[in-house]
């Protein structure tokens, strides 16, 4: 605990090596500033945070400084509202503003730009500078990201974002002097997966979104509500935004322990299914479907994608004997064992805050970036962390003096390993990169556990070791020898999951799709692409009398089903998911549903014929041993704060008597919500909600995502009121399953073993549909090592993998053991890795 | 008390004075430009749309009668899709034409626009836009703003250096 | 039978007539404001705007008659019909022109007097049924108001019954032949001009319904046909207060020339226009004003008005025996 004085007021703060900028945020006071970031900390480069220091208390005069670049200590005195620093900030403003553009009414930041905010703050409100404004030109940096270079102000956050945090290598800043230019050598997409935070980063207007430009609505009319992001199994929390009844964007929803300041592309971009023009919107009579429902055997197929209300309802419908995990038999194993491993685990799996502060990382067989890509952001900072921290501590750098600790370490990294078959995006902050084939990465886990080799000697060390593994091997053996290792090192274990749900619908622990009997008459389908789980698909649909689909996705079996349910996507309906660590977090609807579109549970119930409210179906499935407590998620619909619900929309919201004015002049009612504490309203609680309440982050006079400041306990903290999610999952519970090590792998003359291969952008089927994603959906295409490409010429081959044949584009991967090719997922619905045969293309013939 | 008589004396003799109302349908006065009446969108020096569907008139109209929907041609110059008022709730007070950066939506010294039915307020963008530039004649938003559209490259625009050449050399 | 024909008609018209004018007045008030204010009043339906009384009767009609859920309903529904009843009934006791009355009672003042009490109960009713507070301050100012002024309003009247020497108005029309009341009775003609005002809450006395302060007094939650009542019962009111003053001030039917009736009408409506006049050119009281006035200036006014009246009459008495 020390003592600061601010403007002769006493305050209490606990300086934890932060500065005097976080500190004087923390407190709630109002204090101008670009260049730092809480993330990224400070570099002193704006000049906008300008404070008066004195001495002591007989200082009159005191020293101009920047708060961004002081640490915090006992006794200091300091002054926000001295003339002098007043006048010096809006000082800095104005030679800022001199070459920024007259823009803002076509500046899609307008109205959530952090450089407005701080203008406003400083008082800047009339330009006199009459001379000419440089210009810049821009770059097309692909469909993501648009780039308006005039309205940079040189703060450097995105390239220190961009380079030093995320890792990208093709964002930079060229130039000199005021000709600084923020941008790539050539136009071209941004290579970077973690590109779209650039938009939240940049304080100006710079970098937006572009897909939010296209379809373009101020922050101030979206209709909003606390979400998760259902494109992998980390569970980052979003806030996506509706208007007119169109999804127009996804923003960062701070949450302390899992995605922090930012979200991947995938999960920032792949929003627009929700808007996709090929949704099913038509439904099929619920009472012929509810007749066919006694005419035999029922079974149902529950989705890792859809909630667990959904599945819940599913269940309840079909019954437990009944209920089928609509998951690929190969990843349903996986997904079972992952989770058995965790249960015996003796720690819980580690949230991303933990994966960040771990001080040596052994990768096994998974390449996060196109898995869990958030996932392989925490990695990243976990491998460059520890070395500052050392620098920091040898030199006596403050924590936050983020330049000069990077000056310091130069590319030093904790020990870091990865073993996997192909490169990954981690391998440039790595120790050590090794391409094995799955068994000899599972090989190497258990040598590691065994205490063998320099790997083992390196992590042993550690104070905070990690584990990570996952399904993109979709190998059991690696599961198993990473758990292995972790235990014998006392590492953490973290397992990648594919879906949003993954680990939920596990937890219900009904058997594969694939053990479904064949005699059933009626199957119900939630969620469910059988096309993509079972080579067999077509053969078992044709035996099923009634195929039954409720989904939001136009999939095959969509289209070879009997009756077609359309059902809500994450944006229209209530649901909780379950995330890689076993936490289950409450997504709300941002905008209801239209037409005959339903939530997927609402369907379900009303084939059973009973009509229950949201919290109803979560109270019935915390009577589940597994779920016990999970309606502890988020509040129940009928909290309220002084008497009112949280209102979705800002209170600014504009044109509520004309929206809908050509349909009918008189204004609609509000469209009830008798599912959450959140009301299809501008009306309600005007103040801060609980953290899983949370709908946006404003603030009076904040009107950038950089609010977020005044909803957090302190800057960089949690989120003010009740922590959002429940954990599930049980821990240390037994005993180890033992697990043996594989014999090493043996390439074969006559076959090949193909490997799985996922991308962030299009091995997710939700994301898949989003324009901006498909555009950068790589081309399939059939990664083989050196050899292989030499002897088949780069031509087209024929693959054939179990039943399926597949003509595909070679592409060349040199480090690849030999015998293994890489085959992209969903292709077909084989399982990988999985042994096939490689034919020339008819170039080679 | 005298001068309570005093008062109703008064009053009583302005039986006789000259009566100011003017008798509006048979007779109409004159207008003042600056009157607040119907709202008109207006077009540029150069004949383009200068509405550049920024939303800041809708988000300050107070009745919530201005609805409007951000789009772009292909060389990304910002117009709105649609644009509505909703007279029936229009209450003329002139905020939204205080707010609108482009002199684009302006209010107008017409006010005879009663109907029968509600719905025959509601107007939409092709009963909004005029062909002129209505009391604003020379400002043209896209000439002053950094924004590159068609028919205006970067450094092309008022008080504007040409673009930087990032490459070069040269102080 | 012609006799009782000849009644019968003349109760329809006493009925029918103040009814008339006082729905005229709802037209012919705003002209006379406008008249007074340099502007026109409605002038646009019919000739010189007259119907306007009908398009105004036809949208009063028309509007939703709402009782609203909070309000006591048979008290509310009885509170406008009250002040209607008490204000016709005393018509009944006004002599018109010679043998044109409908019961020149001997106690007629003290008729009207009574009910003009009566009249107070449906302020009071009707602000206390709606259960509003505007409603009910609107009444309890009422209340006050017209307790105080109805004490000097009787006082104020005895001059010119003890002139007359008799409460029935037909007498008191009579005995005005050669010389009006309202030479020798002076005081009591513009007190009771005043009080009258009060009585029929008119500006500046319209301290129930101070539209600024109390939404619409008293009649806040009426609406339709039941606020109707209420606004024809004030003009109705007005008309009543003007035909007591000319019958009993102004020399009743008593004219040269034109018939007796038509005399009657025509002072009664100069009355009426002095009424609007005074609407026209005074503000509204403040409460404490109004109760000073009342019983401070006005009652010691009429008191020792009735004392010199008494002691004139007396000392005249004596000069005859
Ligand atoms: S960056 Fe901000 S200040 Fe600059 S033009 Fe855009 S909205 Fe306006
Ligand atoms: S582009 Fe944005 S983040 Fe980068 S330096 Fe310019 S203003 Fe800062
Ligand atoms: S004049 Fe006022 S009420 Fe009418 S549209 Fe403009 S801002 Fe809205
Ligand atoms: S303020 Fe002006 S430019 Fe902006 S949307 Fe309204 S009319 Fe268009
Ligand atoms: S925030 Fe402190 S110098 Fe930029």
């Amino acid at each position: 605990m020390a003592t600061i004085y601010i403007d002769n007021e006493p305050y209490t703060v606990e300086p934890n090596g932060r500065n005097l900028l976080e500190v004087c945020l923390s407190l709630g006071l109002d204090l101008p500033y670009f260049c730092w970031h809480p993330a990224l900390k400070s570099v002193g480069a704006c000049r906008q945070c300008a404070v008066i220091l004195f001495r002591d208390e007989n200082d009159t005069r005191g020293r101009l400084t920047m708060a961004c670049m002081t640490a915090a200590r006992d006794g200091m005195r300091l002054s926000l509202t001295d003339p002098r620093a007043v006048a010096f900030r809006a000082s800095i403003i104005e030679w800022l503003m001199v070459n920024h553009p007259h823009d803002c009414p076509v500046c899609d930041e307008g109205g959530e730009c952090h450089l407005q905010d701080m203008t406003v703050m400083t008082g800047h409100v009339r330009r006199d500078y009459r001379f000419d404004k440089r210009t810049h030109r821009n770059q097309n940096l692909g469909p993501l990201v648009n780039h308006e270079m005039n309205r940079c102000i040189a703060c450097y956050r995105c390239v220190r974002y961009y380079r030093d945090y995320a890792g990208g290598r093709d964002l930079q800043a060229l130039g000199w002097h005021d000709h600084v230019y923020f941008g790539r050598m050539e136009d071209g997409t941004l290579e970077s997966p973690f590109s779209g935070n650039l938009v939240e980063v940049c304080p100006t207007g710079v970098f937006t979104d572009k897909t939010l430009g296209r379809h373009y609505t101020r922050k101030w009319d979206l209709q909003t509500a606390p979400s998760l992001c259902v494109h992998c199994g980390v569970g980052c929390n979003t806030m996506p935004g509706e208007r007119y009844g169109l999804l127009r964007r996804v923003q960062n929803r701070f949450h302390h322990e899992i995605n922090g300041y930012f979200l991947c592309d995938r999960g920032r971009y792949g929003y627009e299914f929700v808007n996709d023009a090929a949704r099913p919107r038509v439904a099929a009579d619920p009472d012929t479907v509810r007749g066919w429902l006694s005419e035999g055997r029922v079974a149902g197929a529950g989705s890792p994608r859809a909630s667990l209300e959904a599945n819940a309802a599913l269940r309840a419908l079909v019954g437990a004997e009944n209920f089928y995990a609509g998951v690929a038999p190969a990843e349903h194993a996986l997904v079972a064992l992952m989770r058995a491993l965790l249960e015996v685990h003796p720690t819980p799996p580690p949230s991303l805050r933990e994966v960040e502060e771990a001080d040596a990382v052994l990768l096994l067989g998974e390449d996060p970036t196109h898995t869990t890509p958030r996932l392989a952001l925490a990695l990243r900072q976990a491998a460059l962390r520890p070395p500052m921290a050392a620098a920091g501590a040898t030199l006596k750098i403050p924590p936050f003096d983020d330049a000069a600790l990077r000056e310091a370490v130069q590319d030093a990294t904790a020990p870091f390993f990865i073993a996997t078959p192909q490169a990954t995006a981690l391998d440039g902050v790595a120790m050590q990169a090794l391409r094995l084939a799955p068994d000899d990465v599972a090989r190497l886990g258990y040598a590691i556990a065994a205490g063998e080799g320099e790997i083992a000697a390196a992590l042993r060390n550690a104070q905070r070791p990690l584990v990570v593994a996952g399904f993109g091997s979709g190998s059991p053996a690696v599961a198993q020898a990473a758990a292995a290792a972790a235990r014998a090192l006392g590492a953490r274990l973290c397992f990648t999951l594919p879906a949003c749900n993954s680990l939920g619908l596990a937890l219900f622990d009904a058997p594969g799709v694939a053990d479904m009997p064949r005699d059933v008459k009626t199957l119900i389908l939630l969620e469910t692409d059988l096309f993509r789980l079972l080579p067999d698909a077509e053969a078992r649909l044709r035996k099923v009398k009634h195929v039954v689909v409720l989904d939001c996705l136009a999939t095959p079996t969509v289209a070879a089903a009997h009756a077609v349910l359309p059902t809500a996507t994450f944006a229209e309906a209530d649901g909780t998911l379950v995330n890689y660590e076993g936490r289950a977090q409450r997504h709300f609807r941002v905008f209801p549903a239209t037409g005959d579109v339903r939530e997927a549970w609402q369907w379900l119930d009303a084939l059973r014929g009973v009509t229950r409210t949201f919290d109803e179906v979560t109270a019935a499935l915390a009577a589940l041993p597994a779920f016990a407590g999970v309606e502890g998620a988020a509040p129940r619909a009928e909290f309220r704060l002084l008497g009112q619900p949280v209102p979705r929309q800002p209170h600014r919201t504009s044109g509520r008597t004309a929206v809908t004015a050509n349909v009918d002049v008189h204004e609609p009612t509000t469209p009830p919500d008798p599912d959450s504490p959140l009301a299809f309203s501008m009306e309600g609680y005007q103040g801060h909600p609980p953290a899983p309440l949370t709908p946006r982050f404003w603030a009076p006079g904040w009107n950038s995502q950089q609010a977020l400041n005044k909803f957090q306990q302190e800057v960089g903290g949690p989120l003010v009121g009740r922590p959002t999610g429940v954990h599930l999952l049980p821990v240390n519970t037994g005993a180890v399953p033992a697990g043996t090590p594989p014999p090493p792998f043996q390439p074969r003359a006559d076959a090949v073993l193909f490997l799985p291969a996922h991308h962030i952008f299009g091995s997710e089927p939700l994301s898949a549909r989003a324009p901006g994603i498909a555009a950068l959906t790589p081309a399939p295409a059939l990664a083989v090592g050196a050899a292989l490409y030499a002897r088949l010429g780069g031509g087209p081959v024929e693959v054939r993998v179990g039943d399926a044949v597949l003509t595909l584009p070679l592409r060349e991967d040199p480090a690849l053991p030999v015998g293994t090719a890489v085959l992209p997922v969903g292709l077909c619905a084989e399982a990988l890795p999985a042994w096939g045969t490689l034919t020339g293309g008819p170039r080679d013939a | 008390m005298l001068s309570i008589l005093h008062t109703i004396w008064n009053v009583f003799t302005h039986a006789f004075h000259r009566r100011v109302t003017v008798r509006y349908p048979e007779e109409k006065r004159p207008l003042p430009p600056r009157w607040r009446g119907r709202i008109v969108l207006t077009r540029d020096p150069d004949g383009a749309e200068r509405c550049v569907a920024c939303q800041l008139c809708s988000v300050v109209c107070p009745v919530g009668c201005i609805a409007l929907q951000t789009t772009q041609d292909e060389t990304g110059r910002r117009y709105p899709a649609f644009f509505r008022i909703n007279f029936s709730r229009c209450i003329f007070c002139g905020f939204c034409e205080e707010a609108c950066p482009t002199c684009a939506i302006q209010l107008t010294p017409d006010y005879e626009m009663a109907e029968y039915t509600r719905p025959a307020l509601v107007y939409e963008k092709e009963d909004l836009l005029i062909d002129g530039t209505g009391k604003y004649h020379d400002y043209n938003y896209y000439r002053v703003a950094g924004l590159a559209i068609g028919g205006k490259d970067k450094g092309e625009a008022e008080h504007e250096q040409p673009p930087v050449d990032v490459r070069g050399l040269l102080p | 039978m012609l006799e009782l024909l000849r009644q019968a008609l003349i109760i329809i018209g006493v009925l029918a007539v103040p009814f008339l004018i006082a729905s005229g007045l709802t037209w012919g008030e705003r002209r006379l404001l406008a008249l007074f204010q340099d502007r026109y009043g409605p002038n646009r339906v019919g000739p010189g705007g007259v119907l306007q009384v009908a398009a105004d009767m036809f949208k009063i009609l028309m509007k939703e008659d709402w009782t609203p859920p909070f309000a006591d309903r048979p008290v509310f529904v009885l509170a406008p019909a009250i002040i209607i009843i008490a204000t016709l009934s005393s018509f009944a006791v006004l002599t018109f022109a010679p043998g044109i009355a409908v019961a020149d009672l001997n106690i007629g003042l003290l008729f009207f007097l009574a009910m003009s009490s009566m009249a107070v109960y449906s302020v009071v009713l009707a602000g206390w049924a709606s259960n509003n507070k505007y409603a009910l301050l609107g009444s309890l100012r009422a209340v006050g108001q017209m307790l105080s002024y109805e004490v000097f309003m009787g006082l104020s009247l005895m001059g010119v019954v003890i002139q007359a020497g008799s409460f029935s108005l037909g007498t008191i029309t009579r005995a005005q032949q050669h010389l009006w009341f309202c030479v020798p009775q002076v005081v009591g003609f513009v007190v009771f001009t005043i009080a009258g005002l009060a009585e029929t809450r008119r500006i500046p006395f319209d301290l129930p319904e101070a539209e600024s302060e109390l939404v619409a007094g008293y009649h806040t939650e009426y609406s339709g046909l039941k606020f109707a009542m209420f606004f024809l019962g004030e003009y109705v009111g007005i008309t009543l207060i003007a035909a007591l003053v000319t019958a009993l001030f102004l020399g009743g039917w008593w004219g040269p020339v034109l018939p007796p009736l038509v005399w009657f009408l025509l002072k009664t409506l100069v009355v009426i226009a002095f009424f609007i006049l005074v609407r026209a050119a005074l503000p509204r009281l403040r409460f404490d004003q109004l109760m000073e006035f009342g019983w401070k200036l006005m009652l010691p006014l009429s008191l020792l008005n009735l004392l010199v009246t008494g002691a004139v009459v007396l000392w005249q008495e004596g000069l005859r025996f």
